[in-house]
Formats: C-alpha cells, sequence, structure tokens
C-alpha cells in the first residue's frame, strides 16, 4: 500500500492524480497507523516549516514517518517534504523538522542586484549527480515546477542527488540516502520527467 | 536557471472553450479538457481556465471539469472568473488545480487575496489585473487605470498602486492583462509589464495582444515578464507550442524544451 500523507499542508489532489495515473491505487491517510503499515509513504506538501512539523507532531504523523524511516521502507518527500526532513528549518523563527537527514532549510538570498524575485517559481533544469534508481530514464537537461521560497543545504555534500541554479546560487534540488528520496520540485506537476520520478519511485526497492 | 513560462489560457463558456476579441463576440473554439491535454503534449508549462460566464451569471464553477484536468495533465493550471469566496478557491485546490485567480473580486474585496493566501498559501493566489491606458493624472500616475467587466467599468485604482498592494496582501503572482491590447494580435503592452515587473517582486504574467513569437519575445526581455500568457496564437493562427518555445529559443530566451506527455510507460 502506497500511503500518501495528509496533514493539511496543501493539496494532495496532484499528488494522488499522478499516482493512479501510474496505474496505483494511493492511500491518502493521516493515521500514524495506515503510515507505519504502508509499503512506501510519499509526504508531499505546499505551506510553511512551522505549521506544517506542528501538524505532523500532533497528529502522530512525525513519529510514524521515522519509524517508516528507520524500518527500510523507501519514502519519497516532495517539497515541503522535502525541507523537514532535514534537522531544522529558518522559516518562522526557525522550526526543529524530523532530522531524518542532516541538514537546514534557508530562504533564498542573493548577492546585490542579481535575482529579486521569492519564490522561485516556474521550470527549472535539474542537474543530477550520480545514478540512482529514481533517475532512470529521466534524459539530462530535464526541467521540473518548483515554488518555493527555502532551499536544502545538506550538512554533507554526499547526500545531495540533484543542483538547480537561481539567481547567483546554485542549490540543492535533490537529496537521497539509503531508503529516503527527497524532491524540491514538484514531480506530480513536472510533466514526464516527474511521471518518471514518481513511476520509479513506486517500484524502487532501496 | 529558471525558464520563462509559456502559459495557454482557455476561456471556458457553457462547457467549450472559446476566445474573443476584447471580450466581445465570443466564438467557440473546442473541447477543454481535450484541449488541455493537447497543449500538454504539445509542452505548454502551465494552462489557466477562465470560466467567463461563471461570474458573470452568478454560476458556480465547473469542480468536476477542473478533476477531469487534473487526471489527465500534470502540470500546474490556474482557475479564474468564477471564484467568489474562500470556499470557492478551497473547491478548486481541492480539486486539482494549482492556483486560484482573482480578479474583480480582488478589487471588490482586497481582503480576499490575503485571507487565501493564509488559507492556502501565496503561491496559490494569482492577482489578476486588467489595466486600461488612461494618461498619467494625479489620480492615476502610473497613466494605467484598473478596469474590471472585461474592460466597461472603470476603477480609479491606478496599476502600479494596485499591483503593490496585491503583493503586500499575499498574492503570489500577478497576471496583468492590458485591455488596449487584447485580443488586437498586435503585440503586448511592453510599457505597463515592465512597469508592474519592476515595481513588484513576485512574478508577473503578461497577457493581452500575442500574435507572433516575436511578440512573445519582446515582453519576456523588455516588458521584463516572467511568463507570457496566449490564447489565440495557438487556438486560431496554427502556432504551436513547440514553434514558438524554438522561436523563444533562437532569440536566446531560456525556455523549457521538453514535449510529451502521453501515457507513462
Amino acid at each position: 500500500m502506497i500511503a500518501v500523507l495528509d496533514y493539511d499542508a496543501g493539496n494532495l489532489a496532484s499528488v494522488a492524480c499522478a499516482v493512479r495515473h501510474l496505474g496505483h491505487e494511493p492511500e491518502i491517510t493521516r493515521d500514524p497507523e495506515v503510515v507505519r503499515a504502508a509499503d512506501r509513504v510519499i509526504f508531499p506538501g505546499v505551506g510553511a516549516a512551522g505549521s506544517s512539523m506542528a501538524t505532523l507532531e500532533k497528529l502522530g504523523l512525525a513519529e510514524a514517518l521515522r519509524d517508516v524511516h528507520s524500518a527500510g521502507r523507501p519514502i519519497l518527500g516532495i517539497c515541503i517534504g522535502c525541507q523537514v526532513a532535514f534537522s531544522r528549518s529558518e522559516e518562522d523563527g526557525g522550526t526543529d523538522c524530523l532530522g531524518l537527514l542532516e541538514g537546514e532549510a534557508v530562504r533564498f538570498s542573493f548577492a546585490e542586484g542579481v535575482e529579486r524575485k521569492v519564490p522561485h517559481m516556474g521550470w527549472n533544469e535539474v542537474r543530477f549527480g550520480g545514478p540512482h534508481a529514481v533517475l532512470e530514464g529521466i534524459p539530462a537537461g530535464s526541467q521540473f515546477y518548483f515554488v518555493h521560497s527555502y532551499h536544502v543545504v545538506p550538512a554533507e555534500p554526499a547526500l545531495v542527488l540533484g543542483t538547480a541554479s537561481y539567481g547567483d546560487i546554485d542549490f540543492t534540488a535533490a537529496v537521497a540516502r539509503d531508503n529516503l528520496v527527497a524532491v524540491q520540485f514538484h514531480a506530480e506537476k513536472s510533466g514526464p520527467a516527474g511521471l518518471k520520478l514518481l513511476e520509479n519511485f513506486l517500484g524502487w526497492s532501496p | 536557471m529558471l525558464s520563462k513560462r509559456l502559459i495557454v489560457c482557455l476561456d471556458v463558456r457553457d462547457g467549450k472553450v472559446t476566445k474573443g476579441v476584447q471580450f466581445k463576440g465570443n466564438v467557440e473554439v473546442g473541447e477543454p479538457v481535450a484541449m488541455a491535454e493537447e497543449y500538454y503534449r504539445q509542452g505548454v508549462d502551465e494552462l489557466v481556465f477562465y470560466d467567463i460566464t461563471a461570474s458573470a451569471e452568478g454560476r458556480p464553477i465547473d469542480i468536476e471539469m477542473v478533476r477531469e484536468v487534473a487526471r489527465r495533465i500534470f502540470i500546474p493550471f490556474s482557475v479564474g472568473g468564477g471564484i467568489r469566496n474562500l470556499d470557492d478557491m478551497r473547491q478548486v485546490l481541492l480539486a486539482g488545480a494549482e492556483k486560484v485567480s482573482v480578479n474583480s473580486l480582488a478589487v471588490r474585496e482586497p481582503g480576499i487575496i490575503s485571507d487565501g493566501a493564509r488559507a492556502f498559501g501565496n503561491q496559490c493566489i494569482v492577482l489578476g489585473m486588467d489595466a486600461l491606458e488612461v494618461g498619467a493624472s494625479e489620480e492615476i500616475p502610473s497613466g494605467y487605470e484598473i478596469v474590471v467587466k472585461g474592460g466597461r467599468e472603470r476603477t480609479g485604482i491606478d496599476m502600479l498602486e494596485w499591483a503593490k498592494r496585491a503583493e503586500e496582501l499575499g498574492a503570489g503572482e500577478i497576471c496583468l492583462n492590458s485591455i488596449n491590447a487584447d485580443g488586437t494580435r498586435d503585440g503586448y503592452e511592453l510599457t505597463a509589464t515592465r512597469m508592474v515587473s519592476r515595481a513588484v517582486e513576485i512574478p508577473v504574467i503578461a497577457s493581452g495582444g500575442a500574435g507572433t513569437s516575436e511578440h512573445l519575445a519582446r515582453v519576456l526581455t523588455e516588458g521584463e515578464a516572467d511568463a507570457a500568457l496566449i490564447a489565440s496564437m495557438v487556438h486560431f493562427l496554427g502556432f504551436t507550442i513547440p514553434g514558438i518555445k524554438s522561436d523563444l529559443a533562437a532569440e536566446g530566451i531560456r525556455v523549457r524544451l521538453e514535449t510529451g506527455g502521453g501515457p507513462a510507460s
């Protein structure tokens, strides 16, 4: 069973539609026991780190996610799901996050006169580093759809799976370690390349 | 680097896509869901569904159509034209739209922008604004006045003042439609677009007047727009999304060139 986490962090319809399009029926859930029983978990979301973490804690989903993570089952974090997988976010005056990965989410900040539009909204190329099961069949140079004002800074460079550029900054757009993959872009809204990544995740055995 | 976005607008009336000249004399074009799929296959970056009759007749938005689009295309799309309140926004977003667009409603009730942004996130709220060139005056320092009802009613609000206010209230994006240019196919209103783009830090979508790829190239460079909205060019004039994008790429404008979007293998 594929669990899609429902924790009041925006719209899950598009993730559910994409999973159904790929031939699977997702279980959209806020029940920690359903999450613990899932074969794999998609952890999507838009919104702010502070309210997302508060809801995850309140619903018992933060603990359930840590359990799924330590049990070695595949987890895919998307957008805010990617950011709160890290130890901490600068957002909302500093928010302690899930700590599945070491590092922090920080707000975009550019050199004077380079770029001033935040959020980073639209299609951008992700340069993927190494081979990974979730990247199979995705052409080099593929662009993905982003909407975010914060980006993650992993403590270890080895976590970085993909990088994108905005203003004068190269930022981490995808990370992976063991059974966890997290992407800053909306794979479910990124056309064929995004669907391919989701399809790969749904068939992935880490 | 971030690409410039090409957005196709589908004006829907009685379940069909229409596109008229300056909001008058609409003619039927086709089935909205089938057209959305076709543009998705061609590699459009985003779609806008504008339910033009919903607003005039007080009829609710066709949520089933929004759901059907969400089942078939996997790029962002927004819905506008018939949003009356926060609950309409919620329904449209839950049905799978990425964004909602408000225009005259926000002029009447600016609080809908902040309420929507708080409830669903800034990135969900697009402020559509129709601007009419009226010449600079004390009341309208920018020379462009906000109008509603397809340009039939002036509001006395200055375009730049409204753009900055909308940003403060939490709009995630501005879609600037030039009433003078809309439907003319003579090119976008470059001056107004550049003024708004420089006045705010949120993305600006240029709308109204596209007839050639050169028009898009100019508004994305000289006009400093982040995205360009088109309708007639692809509905009637025989342009294709890959054709327009390769014209833009040839001008050195960064675009997303991937197409596809058939059933996932």
